[in-house]
Formats: structure tokens, sequence, C-alpha cells
């Protein structure tokens, strides 16, 4: 087994910084900063990953990405290694501002103030990736949007922020920001280690095993650990219901986790591959589904979240699973019984269970794919917000036509059952029937033979059923016609007949 | 080019930053930097507690029995405290009702309310230790809804009416007429900065409290009265909120009253700040309406009678709701004449949290009332909705006089109507017309998304109606190296009332605003203040930092005449200097030449609105100074296969008066537009059969996102003054450009009545989720299929 270091240790604002063993590894980042260090520019607002407040950048110099993420729900420990920036670590060397804040102040882009820190740590991420990652030319306004989704701002309409992103880009760069940069990835790069992390205190475990036995190892002894992905999750069981978490054991660092492959008709995501990274493989490949993942969480929540930890968390509402299910998907999971394969759907057994044995995690996730640019595959996420809303309604629809006839179809839901589900009833009225919108009409009422949903705080189980049914109309009318279906997202063209 | 030689640099021309001027936000800088300090951000004091509230959970209950030995027991708990422990009243009532306990002992009302407070020595064991307690609870019948509370007859008080004319015989005689009932959601303030209060004890028993609070004063007076304390053994201070919205009028009482009480009872400073789930439970919010119209009009849609019966959801108190439904009431004509009218209004009690003062203050709800009345009318006679508008209009400004149609439901003369000209600008402006019949004819070619369009006008009335209220104190002091130390009894909770009244300042010294200091808000400097609220600040705390600047300058003025030999009439600040005859003085002279000269530098100010007189028995006076003016016109689309529905295109235009800050004015505008169409849009509050509101985080309760801002939104100031004799004819501007949002319901509305064939009205209540879109698109369709 590889060496393991016991302690955490991350750049903050440019300077080493070792984190005390007496730290408990369920204290987040937030409260680190706010209460332990003393460094209140970072702010709580929802303290679950919600408002942006507390957003922060983190710099992973090998994956060459500036990442905004919420400090509230990232465990200390899961920073070992990185670089973190803060609000109170943009000054230049003789108090300069950064173009971001310089930009912001310019536009009116504070009122109250309090959401301003998050919103310059999210322009922060997104000026320096566009500089330093990229071809240094301002996003579009719909690009600026998707980044800011994760930050609210109460006071201002958002207009005056949006000015500000816009804006930072027309000011000269700083050299001062360019050598900074430069000097943080130097000083990242050092600080990676090639040692596994077990740190151990009075008030919890964390593990970070760097390799795929090492975890099989850790839950062989530690059955009722808890595994981290993202922690974009587990950490609201910690800041909202209290749960203690006392053995954690994070996937983000095993290797064989992180990778993310796209062969001959088969892409396999390894479970602590994070939405953003895979996004614009799996975009290129179904654009649906890159429209989905642009609305799933924000910013912030894709930079942290994994497609595993969306699937192993078994949530009915959690967006992924739908998709992967239209597309035939096979869940790899491992453990100390070994490696098994199963049909995505199968793993989800009821509410809040899963077929998962003692010790088992899951590891992969493996996706047919044969061709680019499938836009057969369309994902309907109805919400009450656009941007970083849970779906009310998930519909995943993968139809293969074949002369005018239904040749397969894999239609999956979330938010209209316990667990995300297949409609097989509706899907066995469809195939091998005419593609027509009498079949459509003939299938609907199937429905109801696949689906009970339930009424909650986001819609109606009425609604939900209606619209569940409506949207293998729209599938129907995008399929075979050049109607407008669409509000935002693909497809979307009414804002361009309102610009012009 | 330059057609006149340079002045030397020691000459300005003008000041930096005075009345009129563009300045950021006075905090800008320490915004974006993060060095802003908010109350949580103040360093702890060693020593520090933490509290967390214990909360119950039942809507309506006896309380038979509270255990603690669990809490007791729990890491880091130092203390328990419940209403046995206060030394004084038990209430922190903003009206003195006595009906808003700090620790409920006996009976809970509402779920969520506060039982007792754990003191701990961090804020999670005080969180984790508040969650042990063990409570046994008898429940009681809930009255949860303004259904339930309207068919069991619970309120507050006796429903309060006024009105004009006779509406039941215009109504019987009227050649069309139309009833309806018309709903609207609450609204969670959502401020970013939750609620906290932070408590330091000090001599004699003496308290100092830091508070998130847009009422220092009332902060004060909770934690006298609970503690048994005079009020100048009580100091509150607080420099700026993150955000208030209405939501920090009366409810950091409680948070405030504890954390003092826990000081008090152990000696050490105390803190308490609500975690974000916590602050939805226990904050009020704005309240929910039920509004029931009969409306009697003519063949051109002008409204000859009308009836509101307005029912608001109160929940378990009093707080503000009979001022706020008061408001709604002033405001359920909007900018339409109404010659023969009864408002109703019902004060429903419930067993939910206690409803509060939110942006508008009821003024919104009674405003979206009528504006529902005009569509309603609209589409009955098949017209445009906007020209039954512009026939319902009051009489415009300088003919109002004899026309017969400009006395408000509360007996009021309108003298100062814009609407009229303003709509006329912005149809002009935003192309509405034109739009309008585009969009018809997009809507006949596009069978699943449909579009609408809604022009909505805002008339606003400014002033507490409570007007005992509309006074303020200001307090400045000029330093013998001309440095100006500014204070007053108005509250920053973003909107900029610091930078506008250091403005004011600054020009009436015609001195850079860099010369004047901002300083936090504090009862010791200016006692006895009304909340920052009403939309008042600056109108109010404005003339009384004015008032204190001339009687300094007045005293300057006099020194300076006898120093130069001149008379005081002589005496004239320009920008940077002051002329006295022939001689010519710095302000850092003259400072200090009057200290020397033994003569004040220091000086209150004080204002009291003139003209003003509301009473409430007869429904009769004066009770705003002025109105503000406003209109937009938003551009909507919906999909009617799932109701899913966003903003394309919005158009605004709103009277500021002569803005004292138009960057500052505009953002307000822009923010409150957003704001009141997130309530009417997607912003949802959802309570559970038992009472508890499941929509208690941002996870689940959806303000607007930044993609929710329409692609195309076009703002501009009114380009008239105020023709009240307000600050630099200025116009409040905090409120009522919450209220152009209703455009964006009613541009809904169009999109919706588009299935229809526009033979229909889609009657949308708000706030309109898709799920409500949808069904009313469903529910139009049945109707016209029906015929």
């Amino acid at each position: 087994m590889a060496a393991t270091r016991d302690y955490v240790v991350f750049l903050l604002n440019g300077e080493r910084h070792e984190v005390p063993r007496s730290v408990p590894p369920t204290r987040t980042l937030l409260e680190y900063l706010r209460e332990d260090l003393g460094l209140k520019g970072t702010k709580e607002g929802c303290n679950e990953g919600d408002c942006g407040a507390c957003t922060v950048v983190v710099m992973e110099p090998e994956q060459r990405s500036t990442l905004a993420v919420n400090a509230c729900i990232l465990l200390v420990p899961m920073l070992d290694g990185k670089s973190v920036t803060t609000v109170d670590g943009l000054f230049g060397p003789s108090g300069e501002l950064h173009p971001c804040q310089q930009a912001m102040l310019e536009c009116h882009g504070s009122q109250c103030g309090f959401c301003t820190p998050g919103f310059v740590m999210s322009l922060f991420a997104m000026y320096q990736d566009v500089m330093e990652y990229h071809d240094g030319k301002p996003p579009t306004k719909k690009w600026i949007n998707t980044v800011l989704a994760g930050n609210l701002c109460r006071c201002t309409g958002y207009g005056s922020i949006v000015a500000a992103a816009e804006r930072m880009f027309a000011l000269p760069r700083p050299e001062w920001d360019v050598s900074r940069q430069a000097v943080n990835e130097f000083r990242a790069i050092g600080l990676r280690s090639k040692a596994s992390l077990a740190v151990k205190n009075a008030n919890g475990q964390f593990y970070a095993p760097l390799a795929l036995v090492e975890l099989i190892e850790l839950r062989r002894i530690q059955p009722d650990s808890i595994i981290l992905g993202g922690a974009t999750d587990v950490c609201l069981w910690a800041n909202k219901q209290l749960r203690p978490l006392p053995i954690l054991i994070s996937t983000a660092r095993v290797g064989e986790l992180q990778q993310f492959s796209h062969g001959v008709g088969r892409m396999r995501i390894g479970a602590a591959v994070t939405y953003e990274a895979a996004w614009s493989t799996l975009e290129m490949v179904w654009p649906n589904l890159g429209e989905l993942i642009r609305r799933l969480g924000s910013e912030q929540v894709r930079n942290s979240g994994t497609i595993g930890g969306n699937i192993a968390n078994g949530s009915p509402i959690g967006d992924m699973p739908p998709a992967l299910m239209a597309l035939g998907s096979t869940l790899v999971l491992n453990g100390p019984e070994g490696q098994r394969r199963m049909p995505l759907e199968e793993f989800f057994l009821a509410y809040g269970k899963q077929d998962r044995k003692p010790g088992e995690f899951v590891e992969a996730v493996e996706v047919p794919s044969h061709e680019t640019g499938d836009r057969r595959l369309r994902c309907y996420k109805i919400s009450k917000r656009f941007d970083q809303d849970i779906s009310a309604v998930l519909g995943c629809f993968y139809l293969h036509i074949d002369n005018g006839v239904v040749t397969s179809a894999r239609i999956a839901f979330g938010g209209m059952a316990g667990i995300p589900n297949r409609a097989k009833a509706v899907e066995a009225a469809l195939e091998g029937k005419p593609w027509t919108m009498a079949t459509v009409e003939a299938a609907l009422p199937k429905f109801e033979e696949d689906f009970q949903p339930l009424s909650d705080a986001r819609a109606s189980k009425e609604y939900r059923m209606l619209t569940a049914k409506n949207l293998l109309v729209r599938y129907f009318h995008e399929m075979t016609s050049d109607v407008q279906t669409r509000l935002v997202g693909d497809g979307e063209r009414i804002i361009a007949e309102v610009m012009a | 080019m330059q057609d006149t030689a340079p002045k030397p640099a020691t000459t300005p021309t003008r000041i930096t930053g005075g009345v009129g001027d563009p300045s950021p936000h006075d905090s800008a800088h320490k915004h974006v930097a993060g060095t802003a300090i908010y109350t949580d951000d103040i360093p702890e004091p060693p020593g520090t507690l933490h509290i967390a509230l214990g909360l119950s959970t039942r809507a309506h209950a006896e309380v038979l029995a509270l255990d603690f030995s669990q809490v007791h027991a729990a890491s880091g708990v130092v203390a328990v405290f419940t209403a046995a422990d206060i030394p004084g009243r038990n209430d922190v009532s903003p009206i003195g009702k006595s009906d808003d306990p700090v620790f409920a002992t006996g009976l809970v009302e509402h779920y969520g309310q506060s039982l007792f407070a754990v003191a701990a020595t961090s804020m999670l064991a005080a969180r984790r230790a508040a969650r042990l307690a063990d409570v046994i609870y008898k429940d009681k019948p809930a009255i949860l809804t303004v259904d339930e509370a309207m068919d069991a007859k619970s309120f507050l008080s006796d429903p309060y009416t006024f009105g004009i004319g006779d509406p039941d015989a215009a109504l019987a005689a009227a050649p069309h007429r139309l009833k309806g009932r018309v709903r609207m959601g609450g609204q969670e303030h959502f401020y970013l900065e939750g609620q906290v209060a932070l408590a330091i004890p000090g001599e004699d028993g003496d308290v100092t409290v830091h508070s998130s609070t847009q009422h220092p004063t009332e902060i004060q007076h909770s934690v006298a009265h609970v503690l048994g304390l005079p009020f100048n053994a009580v100091t509150v201070e607080v420099r700026r909120m993150g955000g208030g919205f209405g939501g920090k009028e009366t409810q950091g009482n409680l948070p405030a009253a504890v954390a003092a009480l826990v000081a008090a009872k152990t000696g050490r400073p105390a803190k308490l700040r609500y975690d974000r789930d916590d602050d939805f439970e226990v904050t009020g919010k704005r309240h929910d309406f039920r509004i029931d119209y009969d409306v009697g009009f003519d063949a051109g849609g002008r409204i000859l009678g009308i009836t509101f019966e307005q029912a608001a959801r109160c929940g378990m108190s009093f707080d503000l709701s009979m001022a706020i439904c008061d408001r709604a009431m002033f405001h359920a004509d909007n900018c339409y004449f109404l010659p023969n009218v009864r408002i109703t209004s019902y004060r429903c009690k419930t067993n939910t949290v206690s409803n509060t003062a939110f942006r508008g203050f009821g003024g919104p709800q009674g405003m979206a009332g009528i504006e529902r009345v005009m569509e309603a009318i609209a589409a009955k006679l098949g017209k445009d909705p906007l020209a039954v508008r512009r026939a319902n209009f009051y009489a415009a400004k300088g003919k109002s006089a004899g026309s017969g149609r400009s006395l408000t439901p509360y007996h009021m003369e309108i003298e100062d109507c814009i609407i009229g000209e303003l709509t006329d600008e912005l149809v002009r402006t935003s192309g509405y017309e034109k739009r309008r019949a585009g969009i018809r004819a997009w809507n006949a070619k596009s069978p699943i998304l449909k579009r609408g369009i809604s022009l909505t006008p805002v008339k606003f009335g400014i002033s507490f109606t409570n007007t005992l209220m509309n006074q303020a104190g200001a307090l400045l002091h000029l330093y013998t190296d001309g440095s100006l130390h500014l204070n007053h009894g108005g509250t920053e909770m973003g909107q900029g009332l610091f930078q506008k009244v250091a403005q004011v300042v600054a020009e009436e010294f015609q001195c850079d605003l860099s010369n004047v200091k901002i300083t936090a808000t504090r009862t010791d400097k200016v006692p006895n203040t009304s909340p920052t609220a009403a939309s008042s600040g600056s109108d109010l705390n404005g003339m009384a930092a004015r008032e204190a600047a001339r009687t300094i300058k007045m005293r300057l003025a006099e020194m300076l005449a006898v120093e130069a030999g001149t008379d005081v009439e002589a005496v004239r600040f320009i920008p940077g200097r002051i002329i006295a005859g022939r001689r010519t003085f710095t302000l850092p002279e003259a400072a200090a030449l009057a200290h020397a000269r033994r003569i004040s530098l220091s000086s209150t100010g004080y204002y009291a609105t003139p003209k003003i007189h509301w009473d409430r028995a007869s429904g009769k006076g004066r009770p705003f100074f002025y109105f503000a003016y406003g209109a937009a016109v938003t551009e909507s689309a919906i999909d009617t296969l799932t109701g899913e529905n966003r903003m394309l295109r919005v158009d605004i235009l709103h009277d500021a008066g002569r803005s004292l800050n138009p960057a500052i004015d505009l953002g307000q505008i822009e923010g409150g537009f957003i704001q009141g169409a997130g309530w009417l849009t997607t912003e949802e509050l959802v309570w559970d059969g038992k009472g508890r509101l499941s929509t208690h985080a941002p996870s689940t309760y959806k303000i607007p996102a930044c993609s929710d801002r329409p692609p195309v939104m076009n703002m501009s100031l009114w380009h008239g003054e105020n023709s009240e004799d307000t600050i630099y004819r200025s116009k409040a501007v905090g409120e009522p450009p919450l209220m152009l949002g209703i455009s964006a319901l009613l541009a809904l509305s169009d999109a919706v009545a588009s299935v229809g064939g526009y033979a229909g009205d889609a009657a949308l209540d708000a706030p309109a989720t898709p799920e409500r879109v949808l069904m009313a698109v469903q529910a139009l369709k049945t109707r016209v299929a029906a015929g």
C-alpha cells in the first residue's frame, strides 16, 4: 500500500497552509475560513450550496482550470493538495483591485454587498479560466448567465453584474495577476503529494486513497463508512440534518475512479468524474444531455459534484440517472466481494434503497455510444426556475425510428416515483408502431400504468402526470417538425427573435 | 478643443459626488474587496456564546412539558433559557400587543415558534443541542389558510372598510358587471444575510447590541422591555445589513432580545444567528391575499362602481399586519379613479408565522388586485387592457381641479398624477402597439410556445400611513480639519441611503463627497428614530441631514461675515471654497477659525413631513405627502405543454423625481422589478397539511436567478421633478418599482389568453409557476371548448 499522510495541507491565497490536526474532518471550508482563521470576506448565505455567497476558487494545476466552488459544502480535507483563493486574497501587491472587482465597482454591481464576494469569486474563476486556459475572448451573455447561475443576488436584478462580467475583460490585465497565477500554479504543483490521506482525530476519520485496491480494502474494514464524491449532498447531511459522519472515504483521488474514456461503442465514466470534467464530451455526443448538465446544479456544484455520486445516492430526483437509463447504461459496482455489473435501472430498488452489498461502492457507469451529435436523446427538465433548481419532472426520451416505425424506445423519468424509473408501458405502446401522433396519443394513457406520482412542494401529482404525457408530445414534435418547443437551451430560437 | 483656459486645480468648478451624481454605493469598494463588515463579521470578543433557538414542531398546541436533560448534557452547552428567565416582559411585539412572546409558554401558535434558547460554545454545538429537547404537545385544531380563517371568521380585528360614493347603486345600474376572485402568494424576503444579533454586556447592566436591523430604536425598546431596563441602558448599532426588504423591520427583535438576555444572564457576549432554514421558519413573510371583486363598467371599460374584499393571511400575531392591510386598501385603486368604491379588509389570524413588512407593505397586493380587474374588463369587452387602463386613469396633474376624477377612496385629492403622460411616453419608446400586434400574429403560427405582453402602471403613496412615524433626525460634526462626520437615523441595507444622504451634505457644503464620513446608525447618536421603511429613508433623513448642515453653515456664515466685514447674505459656499465678501476660505480654514472663535461645529437636524394627516375612524385624510409613478411593459413566453415560462423583454419608465443619484435609483428600479416579478412567478411558499413550511431553503424556494432576467431590459428615469418640496425635489424609490413586476404576471396572462383565441380572461393567479400556467391553459381550453 502507498504511503499515507495524516494531515491536510493546501495553498491558501498563495501561501502553504497546514491544517491543525485537531480540526474535525467534517469541518466545512466555510466554517474553517470564518471561524478558525477569521477570514470573514467569504459569507454564509444558505449553508447548503444554493446561494453562492461562500464561493471560493480552487485550482488544480494538472487539470488546468480554476474552479468556483461553494465553501459551505466542501470539507477541509477535500482541499488537500489544492490551491484555494478567497476574496481576501484577490488584492494586488499594493492593494489594487483585481479586474473582476474593479468591473463590479464600475458597473454598480453591488447593493447590499453580501452576495458580492461570492459573485466576485465566480467572476474571478471565469476571468482566470478565460485568460489562462482559453483564448482570452470575452464569453457570451448566455455563458455568463450559466456561470453565474449559482450565485443569488436579491438586490440588483443581476443586470449590473452581467455588465461587470463583460466589462472585466475590457480592463487591462495587471502584470501582478499574471505572475501570481504562475506562482500559485508552481507552488500548488509542489504541494501535490503522492501519498494517500488518512486524517484521524477524536472527531472523526477521513481517508483519500489513491488506488482502487486501497479503496476496496478500506471499505472491507469500514463497510459503514460514508463515501464522498464531491460531497455536494453529503455535506447537507452534516450542515442541515446535523448527522454525525464519523468515517468518510473520498473517491476524488482514486486513479481508476477518475478515469473517463470514450472508446468505440462505449463510454466509461469513473465514479469520481465531475460533471464539469465530463460535460463537454457528453454534450458532443448527446447535445441534449449537455443542456441538461448546464441546468443541473450550478457551476459551483458541477465543479465539485460527480456523476457517480448522483447515481450512488439513489435520489428520486437526481437528473443523471434517467438520462443514463434512457441510453441503456450499465452500472459497475466494486467492493470486497469483487466487481459486479447491472443495468443501471436495476440498481434502484425502492425509495432510499439500492442494490448494494456491504462495502460495495459505485466504480463507474458505462454508456453505449456510437456516434456524436446524437439528437435522438432528448432530456426535458421541468422545474420552477430554469437554472439551478431541482426537477419536478425530468423526462428522457431515446427512440429509434426506422422507416417510420419505432424500432426501440427507452424512456426514463425522474420525479415521477420514489426512484428514477423507466416508462415501460409507454415504451411498449410505442415499439413496433408507426411513428405518428395517433401512436403517441394511444400511448399517453400508459403513463398512468407506469407512474403514480406524488404531490410535494415542487409540483402536484396531477401536474406531474399531465406534464409527463405532454413531454412525449413535445418529443414527437421535435423529432418530426420544426415547431418551436423550447424556451431555453437546445432548440431555443425565441430569444434570438426578440434580440433581433 | 478647449474654449476656455484651464482653471487652476485649486479652484474646482464643481464638487465630486454632489446631488445628482451617479456615485457608486459608498461601500462598493469594500463590497467587492470582501472588507465590508456585517454583524456576523464583527470580531467576536473572547468568551462569546453562540445561541440557537428551540422551535415548535406543531402549528397549534398546548405545551405540556419541556425536558432539557439531553440538551444540558450535550457537548458545549453552557445554559438553556426559557420564559422563566426573562426579567422583564416576555414580548417583542412591535406595537405593544403582547402577542409575540420571546419564548412561547403553554401554547404554541405556529410551526417554528421560539420555545427556548440554548447558549453554547459554538454555533454548531448550540444547533445540535437545541434539537435534543423533549417537548410534549397536545395538539389543537389549526387554522392555516386564508380560506379556513375566512370560514371560521378567525380575525385579528374587526374588518375595516372605507370608500366613496354608492358602489351598490352604481353596480346595480352598470351596463356591464363582473365578479372575480384573485389569489396571490406570499413572499420570503431571502435577504442574503440572515437575521443576526451580537449582544455585549457593559457596566451597570447596560448592553450594546449589534443587530442587522432596519429599526434600531425598536431593537432598543424590545431589548429594554425584555430585560426590564430603561431605554438609556441599551445601545443598538448597525453599520449595514446584507439586505432587508422589510424583513428586518421587526423580525430582528427576537434574535436581539434573546442575545441580550443571554448576555445579561451570563455576563458574556452572546450571538444569535439563524441558520437559513430556521430563518425561513421563524420569520414572517409577505402576506398572501385573496381578493374578491365586483365591478360595474361602461362600454368603454370605464369603472362605474366596484367593491373589493381583501383577505390577508396575517399569521398568529399582529406584528405590522394592521398597517400592511391598510396599505393594501390604499393601493386598491392604483392609478384609477373609482367613483363609487367600497374596500373591505379582513385581517385573518392563522396558525402560521406572523407575516410582516415586505417591500411595498401590502401595496403590491392591493395593486395586483385591480390590475387583474383591468384584465377581466378588457377580456369581457374584447379591448386592449391598456385602453381600459387609460380610460380609468386619475385626472392629470394640472387638470385635477374640477375634473371630478381625482378623489381617492380615502378622500385624498390626487394633484400630481403624471401616469397618463408617462404611459404615453413608454408606449412610444417600447413600441407597445406594434409589438402587441406582432405577438398575436406570431402566436397564430406557433402551436406550442405562446407570447404575451402587458403594460401596467404604478402609483405608490409616499409616507408612513402612521403619521407620527414621518420624522427623522441627523447628527453632523465638522472637525477642525474640515472633515465631516455624518450620522442619521436611517439604516443602510443596500439601497444606497448612506451615499445619497452624504451627497446631500456634500452638496450643502460644496465639498467633495470623500470629505463626508459615513458612520454606523446608533441609538445613542440619533434617538427615537423611525424604521428605515416605507421608501422614506432619503426623504426623511436627507432633509434632517440638510437641516443639520444648514445650521452649521449658518454659524460659519455669520462668523465669516464678521471676519470679512460683510453681510451673512454675502457668504456663499461654492465648490471647494467659501466666499465671504472679498475673502475666500477653505472649509478647513473656516472650521479651524470657528473653533478658535468658540463656535459649535456640531449640530443635530430634524425633519417632520408636512401636510399629512389621516383619520382612520372616518377613513379620510391625506396619508401621503406625494405619489411616485412608473410603468413597465413586459413581454413573456409560455410553453403550453409544460407551463414553463420566461420574460423576453422589459421596458420601464420610472419616476424618481429629480434623482439624488441616478445610478443608485436605476439599481433600485431594476432590482425592485425583478423582485416583484419573482414574487409573482417562481417564488412559491408551500406549507404542508401540518402547517410546516416545506419550502424553507433556497433549494426549494426559488428567487430569480441571473438567467431569469429578460435578455432585453431597457430602463429610464422620468424627466420630471417632485411637485412637493422634498429633498432636492427627488422622489422615494425603494418600494414603487417592485410593483412594476405586476406586468410580468399579466404578460403571462396575455400569453395564456392566446390559447382561447383571446376570447376569455386567463385569470392567472400568482405565483405563476409552470404548474399554475399549465393549469390555466387547460382551464381556458376547457372553457373555450365549452363555449
